[in-house]
C-alpha cells in the first residue's frame, strides 16, 4: 500500500546530487537528476554498509563512497562490480516544492 | 579472438575471480579455467581485517557462488596448485600431474606475507594474515583479554589492531619506522590514526627495534633494544607481503619485484598476461614508473582490463591508484600516491574530517589523501582521483575552501 511522505523540498537537492532521508528506522538516498527529475532508492549500499548520500552522482549514476560500486539510481540496477544486487527504487512525486516518497 | 579459445586464470582471488567473470560478461564463448589454491569459492580479502575478524559469525563476503559459475560456464578448481607454465605447448601443468591447454593465460597469483626472519630462519609461532584460513584461525585466538602483539604499523597492522583491540583484546603495536603509515600516508593523517589508538588504549611504539624474538606455542616475546621486554599470547606479523612471481619466473618470464608487465598488463609472451597483487606495471600518473601495488581497487580495476586484452583489444591500464582504510569509526582515503616531497593543501570538513592535496611544482594535483568518519572524506577523493587522471591543476586556494565543489573543477 502506498505510503507517502515528505522527504525534503526541491530546494534541499541540487542537481546531480543527493540527500540523506531517514523514516521510520530506515535509510533512503533522494535524488535529484541534472534534468533536475527527482528519484528515491535505499540508501545503504547492496555491497557493505555505507551510506549512498556520501556518494557521488554522475549523470544517472550513485557512485558508493565505500568501494565505489555503482547503481543506476533511476531504476535501482547494480552497474557491476563490486556490486551485484540492485538497490530497491521508491516512487517519488512533487507536491508544490515539497518532494514526497512512497515508502511503503 | 575466435570462437573455442581457451582461457586459463592461475589465481582465483579478486583479480583472478572477477576477471573469469568479466570474460564470459565481454562475450568470450570458449572455455575458462579458473585454479585457486583456496578451498573456498572466491571471497573478497578486505574483510579479513575488519568484519570477518571482528565478529565470530561473520562469514567472508564472496565474489559470486558456485551456482553463478557454473551458470558461465566457468571451470573453477580450488585447491589446486599450479606447478608449471609450460611455453612451447601453451600448457598450464597441475599439482596432480594434469595439463591445461591454454590460448591465452592470466597470471594472478597474489602477493603472500613477508616471514619473520630472526638468526637466518623463519620464526616459528608468528601468524599472518592474508587468506580466510588465516582470519579464522586469529579469530579464534584473539579473545577478551588476550594479549596480542603486532609487529609493524601499516594499513594491515593497524586494522588487525583495531579489530582485535575492539574484540576486548589487549594490543601492542611495534613499528621500527619512526611513525605508523610511513608509506603512502602524509604525517598529518597518521597522526590522527594514531592518536585514535592511543585513545582506545593500543599501545603504539614506533621508532623502536627489536633485539629478540621468543615463541612458545600460546606465548611470544619481543625484546626491544633498549631491554624492554614486551609479552604476549598471540603475535601478528604484518610485516609487508611478497609477490607470487616464481611460477611465471620458472617459466622464463621477467620478474622485478613482480611479474613485469606493459600498460596493457601483457608479459614479455604476447599470449600471458598478469594482473593484480603480482605484477609490476607502468603507473600511468607516476609518468609511467613501473610500480607494483597491493589494493583491492587495482586487482578489481586490472582484472578487467587483463580480461579485455585476452579478448584481443588493447586496453592500456590508466586507472589512478585509490586506497582505503577503516579503523574503528576512521576511514582514510588515498587517490593518487602521495609524495611527501610535494607542497599540501589543506582543506577541512569539520567534525575533525580533512582532505590533504598534493601538488607538484607545476601546480598539477597527483595525489589526495583524506580522513574522517565515516564516508566524510569519500566523494572530495574520489572528484580528486578524477581531477589527478586529468593532470588538472586546480586552484589551491579553492582547494582548501570546502565550500568550492571540486566537481566543479572536474566539469
Amino acid at each position: 500500500m502506498a505510503q507517502w511522505v515528505a522527504a525534503c523540498t526541491v530546494d534541499d537537492i541540487e542537481a546531480e546530487d543527493l540527500i540523506r532521508f531517514d523514516h521510520a528506522g530506515r535509510v533512503f538516498a533522494i535524488y535529484r537528476s541534472p534534468e533536475g527529475d527527482f528519484y528515491a532508492t535505499d540508501g545503504i549500499c547492496t555491497h557493505e554498509h555505507a551510506f549512498l548520500a556520501d556518494g557521488l552522482v554522475m549523470g544517472d549514476i550513485i557512485e558508493c563512497p565505500k568501494h565505489n560500486g555503482r547503481f543506476n539510481y533511476k531504476t535501482g540496477a547494480a552497474k557491476g562490480a563490486p556490486v551485484c544486487v540492485n538497490l530497491a527504487t521508491y516512487p517519488v512525486r512533487l507536491e508544490g516544492s515539497a518532494v514526497l516518497v512512497d515508502v511503503g | 579472438m575466435s570462437a573455442g579459445t581457451g582461457m586459463v586464470i592461475i589465481g582465483a582471488g579478486e583479480c583472478g575471480a572477477r576477471a573469469a567473470l568479466a570474460l564470459r560478461e565481454k562475450g568470450h564463448d570458449g572455455t575458462i579455467d579458473l585454479i585457486g589454491d583456496e578451498p573456498h569459492l572466491p571471497y573478497e580479502r578486505p574483510p579479513l581485517s575488519k568484519a570477518v575478524l571482528a565478529d565470530d559469525a561473520a562469514s567472508a563476503t564472496f565474489i559470486t557462488s558456485a551456482g553463478d559459475l557454473a551458470a558461465a560456464g566457468i571451470t573453477y578448481r580450488p585447491g589446486v596448485v599450479a606447478s608449471a607454465i609450460e611455453r612451447a605447448q601453451k600448457t598450464i601443468r597441475l599439482c596432480d600431474g594434469t595439463g591445461v591447454a591454454y590460448d591465452k593465460l592470466l597470471l594472478a597469483t597474489g602477493a603472500r606475507p613477508r616471514q619473520l626472519m630472526q638468526d637466518g630462519a623463519v620464526v616459528a609461532g608468528v601468524r599472518y594474515l592474508r587468506n580466510m584460513a588465516d582470519c579464522l584461525a586469529l579469530r579464534e585466538r584473539v579473545r577478551p583479554g588476550t594479549r596480542l602483539l603486532v609487529l609493524g604499523a601499516g594499513f594491515l597492522g593497524l586494522e588487525v589492531a583495531a579489530t582485535a583491540s575492539a574484540r576486548g583484546a589487549s594490543v601492542s603495536v611495534i613499528e621500527s619506522q619512526p611513525r605508523v603509515l610511513l608509506r603512502g600516508v602524509p604525517e598529518a593523517i597518521a597522526r590522527v590514526i594514531e592518536n585514535r589508538h592511543v585513545q582506545q588504549g593500543v599501545d603504539i611504539r614506533c621508532g623502536v627495534k627489536i633485539t629478540r624474538i621468543e615463541t612458545a606455542p600460546g606465548a611470544a616475546t619481543v625484546e626491544l633494544e633498549d631491554g624492554t621486554r614486551l609479552t604476549g599470547d598471540v603475535i601478528v606479523a604484518s610485516i609487508g607481503a611478497v609477490p607470487n612471481v616464481e611460477l611465471a619466473q620458472a617459466a622464463g618470464l621477467a620478474v622485478d619485484n613482480g611479474i613485469l608487465v606493459d600498460a596493457s598488463l601483457t608479459t614479455q609472451d604476447g599470449d600471458i598476461l598478469a594482473a593484480g597483487d603480482c605484477c609490476a606495471f607502468p603507473v600511468a600518473s607516476q609518468n609511467g614508473r613501473v610500480m607494483r601495488l597491493e589494493s583491492w581497487r587495482n586487482a578489481l580495476d586490472q582484472s578487467a582490463v587483463a580480461a579485455a586484452n585476452m579478448l584481443g583489444q588493447s586496453m592500456a591500464y590508466d586507472a589512478v591508484p585509490w586506497f582505503w582504510s577503516d579503523q574503528y569509526e576512521l576511514t582514510l582515503q588515498v587517490a593518487g600516491l602521495a609524495d611527501p616531497a610535494l607542497a599540501v593543501v589543506r582543506r577541512d570538513l569539520g567534525e575533525g574530517a580533512f582532505l590533504l592535496f598534493h601538488l607538484d611544482a607545476a601546480g598539477r594535483l597527483v595525489a589526495a589523501s583524506g580522513i574522517g568518519a565515516g564516508g566524510a572524506v569519500a566523494r572530495d577523493i574520489r572528484l580528486a582521483q578524477m581531477l589527478i587522471a586529468r593532470s588538472a591543476c586546480p586552484d589551491p586556494a579553492a582547494l582548501a575552501r570546502p565550500d568550492a565543489q571540486l566537481k566543479k573543477m572536474v566539469a
